[in-house]
């Protein structure tokens, strides 16, 4: 059996109202060991109201490398900015 | 891939960071920017660990319940920094239990100012005051290091920093407003703890081999020799503060230059340190070594625990 802790990653609620934000990741055996190590060594001045554990080895991630092919639809689409369109001074603030 | 390719990503890997752009975890990174890497930030993480040893001692020693529980806030924040450190680490593919392993095998390296012992109370004072001195400014130009698992880091570090010198310092002065007693102690302490912290910001610029190297990957801001004198400008006058002698008869304020000028370090002290031959080489590693063995069987119940319970999960299931 591999002894090893697995390694979660640390999602924090800052405060109500923003959203929970990477913060790093740590190891635990299972989820609730996962909550509590968390509190411990992320939220140790009241860094937090919220945590959320995910198993690394559960997130599927991009590869950088397929950056240009991944996000390159998003380059050539100027016409989905307020300043493709182009109005008359008069008309002030749109 | 072709020696040319592989040259041609180098280029372009070096402009990210000459433009200050961050590299990421999954990005493309030489070989050497990875391995360089690893060895600095485990460094950094065991230094964390191994610096909980020389305080630990002192925990149920401590004078009075305030500090007891400031020493072992701080203790504690020292635990969470290798945490964090040895998670960023670990993003290079390495994994935890071969770092581990490195520190236990003698390895990789920390810190060489923890292979001192702490003698008296006062001790965690100076230790507060000046190795975490030194720490900080070793580590604030860190905060805007190329690789980003790093600098995330070591941003939350340095927030968490600065409690521990303060904590020092107010011991230092609880000393020596105190007794004579307490006020030889609190010169004993410093006396002992000058030159390490002085040692501790690294060899001087001749000697340093990553220097230029980690400059241009912004894991070093400034050298060390800059670091040391920064170091003792800001600690002298907190001396005279307290109202005690720095153990440097040739340190001298320098009108010309506006920074003291300091005696020689005694470099062959510092190697032999690093070589494993400090006063407490042995003593700290076996200490992390046992603590370690001893939490085996703790880490398996844990996990066969886990095992266990996912087990009675995916049987429900069904």
């Amino acid at each position: 059996m591999d002894n090893n802790w697995p390694l979660w990653e640390i999602f924090v609620r800052s405060k109500n109202g923003l959203e929970h934000r990477h913060f790093g990741s740590l190891h635990a055996a299972d989820q609730e060991m996962a909550l509590e190590n968390a509190r411990d060594v992320y939220t140790r001045r009241n860094e937090g109201v919220s945590i959320w554990v995910v198993k690394s080895s559960d997130i599927t991630a991009s590869n950088p490398e397929n950056n240009g092919e991944l996000f390159e639809p998003a380059q050539d689409k100027v016409y989905r900015h307020p300043t493709f369109y182009k109005l008359p001074d008069e008309v002030k603030h749109m | 891939m072709s020696n040319e390719q592989i040259k041609n990503l180098e280029e372009i890997f070096e402009a990210r960071i000459a433009r200050d752009e961050k590299i990421e975890a999954k990005d493309w990174m030489p070989e050497k920017y990875r391995k360089t890497h690893i060895r600095q930030i485990s460094q950094h993480a065991h230094s964390e660990i191994v610096g909980m040893l020389p305080e630990g001692n002192w925990i149920s020693r401590a004078p009075s319940l305030r500090r007891k529980a400031a020493l072992l806030a701080k203790v504690q924040d020292e635990a969470g920094h290798g945490l964090y450190l040895y998670s960023a680490c670990e993003t290079l593919g390495i994994s935890r239990e071969e770092l581990y392993q490195q520190l236990h095998s003698g390895k990789a390296k920390y810190s060489s100012i923890f292979n001192y012992p702490t003698l008296t109370w006062a001790d965690m004072g100076a230790v507060g005051w000046l190795v975490d001195g030194a720490a900080i400014i070793n580590q604030v130009p860190l905060c805007n290091t190329s690789f980003g698992p790093y600098a995330r880091a070591m941003v939350r570090v340095c927030k968490e920093e600065s409690f521990h010198q303060r904590q020092g310092f107010e011991i230092m002065l609880k000393l020596c407003n105190g007794s004579k007693e307490q006020k030889d102690m609190a010169q004993d302490a410093l006396n002992r703890w000058w030159w390490p912290s002085l040692m501790m910001l690294g060899p001087t610029d001749a000697e340093s081999v990553h220097t230029e190297q980690s400059m241009k990957w912004k894991l070093k801001r400034k050298s060390n020799d800059d670091l040391r004198q920064q170091f003792i400008d800001q600690t002298v006058p907190q001396a005279d503060l307290l109202g005690l002698t720095i153990p440097d008869p040739d340190l001298k304020f320098n009108k010309q230059t506006g920074s003291y000028d300091f005696g020689a370090i005694d470099w062959d002290e510092f190697w032999q340190v690093v070589k494993g031959h400090g006063p407490c080489n042995k003593q700290r590693i076996s200490a992390r070594v046992a603590a370690w063995d001893n939490g085996a069987w703790v880490r398996d119940a844990a996990m066969a625990h886990a095992s266990k319970k996912q087990a009675i999960k995916v049987k429900i299931a069904i």
